[in-house]
């Protein structure tokens, strides 16, 4: 069977295809979401040890998984738009940035509101904080070099080449900031989660996860088809689309 | 190709002498910041000493970075940078020899300044030996990964801010092993496990640094 693998590289068919693909993913999102904060909020047992308070990892663990799997793609992305020199991989790794900054500091947000009942303090120099808090550095410059550049073929390749040169530091980041934290602070806080985590909880845990994926998704397809259209302005099918009324 | 490596060195060496307050700049810019903190915390000896690695380290991050805009601007705006894109050696060759010129010239005299700002926190004399040995090996990677900044922002506003933004958290590792090592000489134990790390993220630096600085330029310069 032969399948042109390039049908959809290009804006002008990706175009109507993330259109349609959008609602889907958002309503996956919600019922996922649903599902999720049912099984969390209402099925999953209170902890023994931290009870009620411990399930904001509902959202917390979530939130940090995608954001650094979000950063991870995003330099798929990145790389491959290097590689294959297609606009709109660029494009895809722009979209996705913001959703992943958002994550990050939605994980930074949430570790910190949790920190407060669970440690008395609302920040602790620990590694995987501290890892986060780097993670969405790293965001806010990808983000910060993209917007100054304004030829957008530019701005896409040197957004790219900061992502993968990210990509190559992010573990030689994470291993430092946890050796300096083990070699400044003994093991007194033990972030990790009871190790016999009730199973009820690590599907709450995962729903939410598919939850947050899928919302990245539609998200990042929603962003991606606002800078086709604002790149695209002056091609034929933007101005075709425009007649139509944007449909 | 060693000719050329040599040329391009000894060319940015000059241009580097013939206007030596960029030199000054740099170094001024290091005593000034490291004088600001006891100014601020206070004048105890045994504070100072324990902050001395950090605030040292830091310092010396920011004066390398200061200076990282002029790594390729000048050469941008008279043309001679895209004479080395079209040159027949490697382009990656070419750069490393404007990186090991930038280091020569803000790298290294912070490392032999580092020893006296250290004194004034009163560090002990194994502990400052320590100091230089870790710059000696850390800075390097400073000029070496704050060539891709400088390289990506080259012509882009606001470049000088936003060098800082990109390369400021890819320095963290540095900062950590370096700063680690000065601490452990402090607190009697071996710096060495500090030490080896830090010259494995040097190495590994020296081996991606310019040639992901010489992708960038390609792009800046298109």
């Amino acid at each position: 069977m032969h399948m042109n693998w390039f049908k959809y590289s290009s804006p002008q068919t990706f175009y109507p295809l993330a259109g349609k693909m959008i609602p889907w993913f958002f309503w996956a999102a919600s019922l996922l979401c649903a599902v999720g904060l049912y099984v969390s909020f209402a099925i999953a047992p209170t902890d023994f040890q931290q009870g009620e308070a411990y399930r904001i990892i509902f959202v917390h663990v979530p939130a940090a998984w995608m954001s650094m799997f979000i950063y991870l793609v995003m330099a798929g992305w990145a790389a491959m738009g290097l590689a294959l020199n297609a606009r709109l991989s660029a494009m895809m790794a722009q979209a996705l940035a913001p959703t992943g900054a958002m994550f990050t500091l939605l994980a930074l947000v949430t570790g910190s509101l949790w920190g407060k009942p669970m440690w008395g303090t609302w920040w602790v120099w620990d590694a995987r904080l501290t890892s986060e808090l780097i993670l969405l550095f790293l965001y806010l410059g990808f983000i910060a070099l993209q917007s100054s550049i304004d030829d957008p073929r530019r701005a896409d390749r040197a957004g790219a080449l900061l992502a993968l040169v990210g990509v190559v530091n992010v573990p030689i980041i994470y291993f430092s900031v946890k050796w300096w934290n083990t070699l400044h602070q003994g093991s007194t806080i033990n972030m990790g989660v009871a190790p016999k985590m009730a199973a009820t909880m690590l599907i709450g845990m995962l729903l939410m996860a598919l939850a947050f994926w899928m919302y990245s998704v539609a998200v990042a397809l929603m962003r991606v088809r606002c800078i086709m259209l604002e790149r695209e302005r002056s091609s034929d099918w933007v101005k075709a689309l425009s007649a139509k009324g944007g449909k | 190709m060693n000719q050329t490596w040599l040329t391009v060195l000894r060319r940015d060496l000059l241009l580097a002498l013939r206007r030596r307050s960029d030199i000054a700049t740099t170094l001024f810019f290091f005593v000034i910041v490291s004088s600001l903190f006891p100014l601020g915390i206070g004048p105890e000896p045994a504070v100072l000493s324990s902050i001395a690695p950090g605030v040292l380290w830091v310092a010396a991050l920011l004066a390398g970075m200061i200076s990282l805009s002029r790594l390729f601007a000048a050469d941008f705006a008279d043309g001679s940078l895209e004479q080395m894109l079209l040159a027949p050696q490697p382009l990656a060759w070419l750069v490393s020899a404007k990186i090991f010129a930038h280091w020569l010239v803000c790298g290294l005299p912070v490392v032999l300044l580092a020893p006296l700002i250290g004194l004034q926190y009163a560090l002990p004399n194994d502990a400052l030996l320590v100091l230089v040995y870790s710059l000696l090996l850390g800075t390097p990677t400073l000029s070496l990964i704050g060539a891709i900044g400088a390289a990506l922002t080259l012509g882009v506003r606001g470049s000088g801010l936003l060098v800082a933004l990109l390369v400021l958290p890819l320095y963290i590792p540095t900062l950590i092993f370096g700063a680690g090592a000065v601490a452990a000489s402090q607190h009697g134990m071996s710096a060495e496990a500090h030490l080896s790390l830090l010259a494995a993220v040097s190495l590994l630096s020296l081996v991606l640094a310019p040639l992901a600085t010489a992708a960038a330029l390609r792009i800046s310069v298109e």
